[in-house]
């Protein structure tokens, strides 16, 4: 059995401790929000938080969250309050939507550790990020919008 | 107008007890009782198969295209809320159940692609929203005893004279009773509130927090996930398999062969996943197993060295082409490439005695359900299809076989069990299906004072529509070559008095389909790198002497001018960067664009991509501007680093650490500029991807004076 916190619930689980934290989240724990794209740590759809930092769940043991905090897209915020979110909303970010719980994942730890973050910490925080559809220049201006209301409402 | 759905006259009437108790009357088309999805206790009016309003205000819009990031969940549901004159914020949608009442009207089947859902979808949403207007406002005039045409409607209420006022939901009930209209008139375009302004996406809040639903996320009761061990080469056959491992391997249910390979059932995933690793198979190899993209594109080069079926002919290219001073010969070529989806195929099935429930986003769920019934051994009319969120589409979830949907049929039997089968990046990318390599050798010719006088292109590549049931629908026997292979190169706008088109088919056991803009995908990139290089010859400024050439087409020129403008051709610009242009007509809309880019040590970096659009009537610009953009990129990411090549048969590329994807950092500051008109809507999911590599490599001709006629683009290749 290992046991760790995902978005502040206790979750036991029952598996081989060598499966990826991905598919523990998505076929035990049921939180398909966060996705598969290539099981090798090169998309970033996988993309949640161990202890607050971005993870690749696809290619990390579930072993490797045992006693820990792990927080999904689902546990973003409970009512799309998350500046990021509204940020996402505000400028139309997503179009098939399949990366964007990886995207805002990243996104949300480059926030917490640069609030006004410059384009170039963008790129160096979402490049491992990769979308099919080509929303990078809206992901831009979202994370710059998000950035300026946590300014101005204060960080949450 | 009338619209095409009301003439049926085929609305029935039932009732429905509602979980409330309360006996609702409505009217519902034929085979759109699946659209009434949700059993509750609000009471609902569905004036026709496209629209729904509950009691509680709610409008909900059913789509009839497949929502797979082209906005469609929003771009349909807008002109059918204009006209119905809704308010916005009650406005949602839902994905129509397979019908051949959510045939695509041109089209003549349930499907989504072509850049068409739009353009094909506009009038018959407009009269779905009239109609349902009507009959609410119908029910207002018998409520008040009131003559309807003097009652009007504004966002979601019917008012008369004197500011009276009953809400949709109000009148729900009662309008169900009404007579849908004969015929309705539309609004005047100059009174429109939605159309053709930008609104938010409606599927935007799901899609930020992990709500929904993609085919990969579909759980039912028992339901098993299942992966497949396929062949490694094109038309390898199974010989024989060992299971004796991955068999004994915890949650695995079942290990069995099935058509496409061997199958591991599993309770989860990994589980599957893991299992099939361990399996060992035996594979005849095959005719394949000595194929390799290297040869094949040697002998393309060799065919077009002689002529090919002729396309088009205007005046005498080659007698001109024998004749001139000053000429050109340039071959272009361009490889295999994967649609790369972010969201792998994957297809969920619950198939039992008599019936089959399927789960998948699909482009093609008419011709889905056609093969997924066969394979069940049930008419069409028992295979259910619910179309789920579509993680990328591109073409490849319009598989003229299926190929993704039968195989999970089987599976499902195979199975004895509800069943998920998920295709791994590595199964997805080497599962075939590709945008076919092609090779264009053009020759053309300029007469003394600069003037195109002559131009001969031989196209080279595997037909997409070959072997499918779209052949006899495009004419190819009659023809003698497929229309998809030289779309964009036999259409070619420019004024050369002397013009050929040929084509070779090429004859090549990889499974090949529909790209994002399929043949304007390769076309775009020859002709539009040709027409540039044809203006060096020449020597003349590429924009004007496109320009020169472009006189009787005003909406290639209109394009042209406005990308020229925004980019600031002609401009000084820093020293190393190099500006490209780009016109190319594709889906009934018309694209230009310039891309900036500078080489450095052999890397070309792309700084600025502007977009010119014209895709006449417009909808929602908002999404306009994210399709051009994200077409733009998509291309940009194929120009720079794509490519699928073979040896010993086996794919080379199987992830996106070999089949680059462009990422954040690499991505260009990119603008949109659409070019405003009256005309005929034209598409807009494809045509933003032809212009990208031609402009880039041209760009990169005016940064180095090196030409790109190869993609991916590789300096070292360069001439």
């Amino acid at each position: 059995m290992i046991s760790f916190t995902v978005n502040g619930r206790r979750a036991d689980v029952n598996v081989d401790p060598s499966t990826p934290l991905l598919w523990v989240l998505r076929d035990n724990l049921g939180l398909t929000g966060t996705k598969y794209g290539c099981g090798m740590a090169q998309c970033g759809a996988c993309t949640v938080h161990l202890d607050g930092e971005a993870l690749r769940s696809c290619v990390a043991p579930v072993l490797r969250a045992a006693g820990r905090n792990v927080t999904t897209i689902e546990g973003l915020s409970p009512d799309l309050s998350h500046p990021l979110q509204r940020a996402w909303i505000a400028e139309d970010v997503p179009q098939c939507g399949y990366c964007q719980s990886g995207q805002l994942m990243s996104a949300a730890v480059l926030l917490r550790e640069k609030p006004q973050p410059t384009d170039q910490d963008i790129d160096e925080a979402m490049t491992g990020n990769i979308c099919r559809c080509g929303t990078y220049p809206r992901i831009r201006k979202a994370i710059h919008r998000a950035a300026s209301m946590m300014v101005k409402g204060g960080a949450r | 107008m009338s619209a095409p759905f009301l003439e049926r006259r085929e609305f029935l009437k039932f009732s429905l007890a509602a979980s409330g108790g309360l006996l609702v009357g409505l009217y519902v088309p034929g085979g759109a009782k699946d659209a009434l999805a949700q059993e509750s206790s609000v009471a609902s009016f569905m004036p026709n198969a496209f629209v729904r309003i509950g009691s509680d205000e709610r409008i909900t819009v059913i789509v009839n295209h497949s929502e797979m990031g082209q906005g469609v969940y929003t771009s349909l549901p807008m002109p059918l809320a204009e006209e119905l004159d809704a308010d916005w914020k009650n406005v949602g949608f839902e994905p129509a159940p397979v019908d051949p009442k959510y045939n695509h009207p041109v089209f003549g089947m349930q499907m989504t692609g072509g850049s068409s859902s739009v353009w094909s979808g506009l009038e018959q949403f407009r009269n779905a929203g009239a109609a349902a207007r009507a009959m609410l406002i119908a029910a207002a005039a018998q409520k008040w005893n009131a003559d309807p045409t003097s009652l009007r409607t504004d966002s979601g209420a019917v008012l008369d004279g004197a500011n009276r006022k009953l809400t949709y939901g109000q009148l729900a009930e009662a309008a169900a009773k009404m007579k849908p209209p004969e015929k309705v008139t539309l609004k005047d375009p100059k009174n429109f509130k939605l159309i053709g302004k930008t609104k938010n996406r409606l599927d935007t809040p799901e899609k930020v927090n992990g709500k929904a639903v993609f085919g990969l996320d579909v759980k039912q009761q028992g339901m098993l996930t299942a992966v497949i061990a396929r062949p490694p080469i094109f038309g390898a056959k199974l010989r024989s398999f060992d299971d004796s491992r991955a068999g004994s391997m915890p949650g695995v249910r079942k290990i069995a062969a099935v058509p496409s390979g061997v199958v591991v059932v599993a309770d989860t995933f990994w589980q599957a996943k893991v299992a099939r690793d361990a399996l060992r198979v035996d594979w005849d190899e095959g005719a394949m197993a000595s194929f390799n993209t290297a040869q094949m594109m040697q002998q393309f080069r060799q065919r077009a060295q002689s002529p090919g079926k002729q396309v088009r002919r205007d005046g005498d290219p080659d007698g001109t082409l024998a004749s001139a001073a000053k000429k050109i010969e340039a071959v272009y070529e361009v490889p295999y490439l994967s649609h790369a989806m972010m969201e792998p195929l994957n297809c969920a099935v619950d198939v039992r005695a008599d019936s089959c429930e399927i789960w998948t986003g699909t482009q093609f769920q008419t011709v889905d359900r056609a093969a997924a019934a066969k394979v069940a051994g049930l008419p069409d009319e028992k295979v259910k299809i619910n179309t789920t969120f579509l993680g990328g589409g591109f073409g490849r979830r319009a598989n003229p076989q299926s190929d993704f949907v039968v195989e999970a049929v089987h599976v499902a039997k195979a199975a004895g069990a509800p069943v998920k089968v998920i295709w791994t990046r590595e199964d997805d990318m080497q599962g075939g299906w590709y945008r076919p390599a092609f090779l264009h050798a053009i020759a053309g010719a300029v007469d003394a004072n600069g003037k195109a006088i002559s131009w001969r292109s031989r196209l080279v590549g595997q037909s997409i529509m070959a072997k499918t049931m779209f052949a006899a629908a495009m004419g190819m026997d009659k023809k003698g070559y497929d229309p998809a292979s030289v779309e964009g190169a036999d259409d070619l706008p420019y004024e050369i008095p002397n013009l050929g088109v040929e084509s070779h088919q090429a004859e090549v056991d990889v499974p090949v389909q529909w790209w994002r803009s399929v043949g304007h995908s390769h076309t775009g990139f020859a002709t539009e790198c040709f027409i540039d290089e044809l203006a060096a010859l020449a020597g003349k400024d590429p924009y004007q002497f496109r320009r020169d050439l472009l006189q009787k087409h005003p909406r290639h020129l209109a394009a042209l001018n406005l990308v020229a403008q925004k980019a600031g051709w002609g401009q000084p610009l820093p020293k190393g960067r190099g500006r490209g242009i780009a016109v190319h007509a594709s889906f009934e809309s018309y694209s230009a664009q310039v891309a900036e880019v500078s080489v450095t040590d052999g890397n070309v970096r792309v700084h600025r991509l502007v977009c010119a659009i014209d895709c006449g009537r417009y909808v929602n610009p908002g999404i306009i501007a994210a399709q051009t953009e994200g077409g733009a990129i998509f291309a940009a990411s194929a120009a720079l680093f794509q490519e699928l090549t073979f040896e010993g048969g086996r794919l080379q590329q199987t992830n996106f650490h070999t089949f680059p994807v462009m990422r954040m950092n690499e991505c260009p500051e990119i603008e949109t500029h659409i070019v405003e008109n009256n005309e005929k809507s034209g598409g807009i999911g494809e045509p933003g991807v032809p212009c990208t590599a031609p402009a880039i490599a041209n760009a990169v001709f005016a940064a180095t004076g090196k030409r790109i006629r190869k993609l991916p683009i590789r300096m070292t290749e360069a001439v």
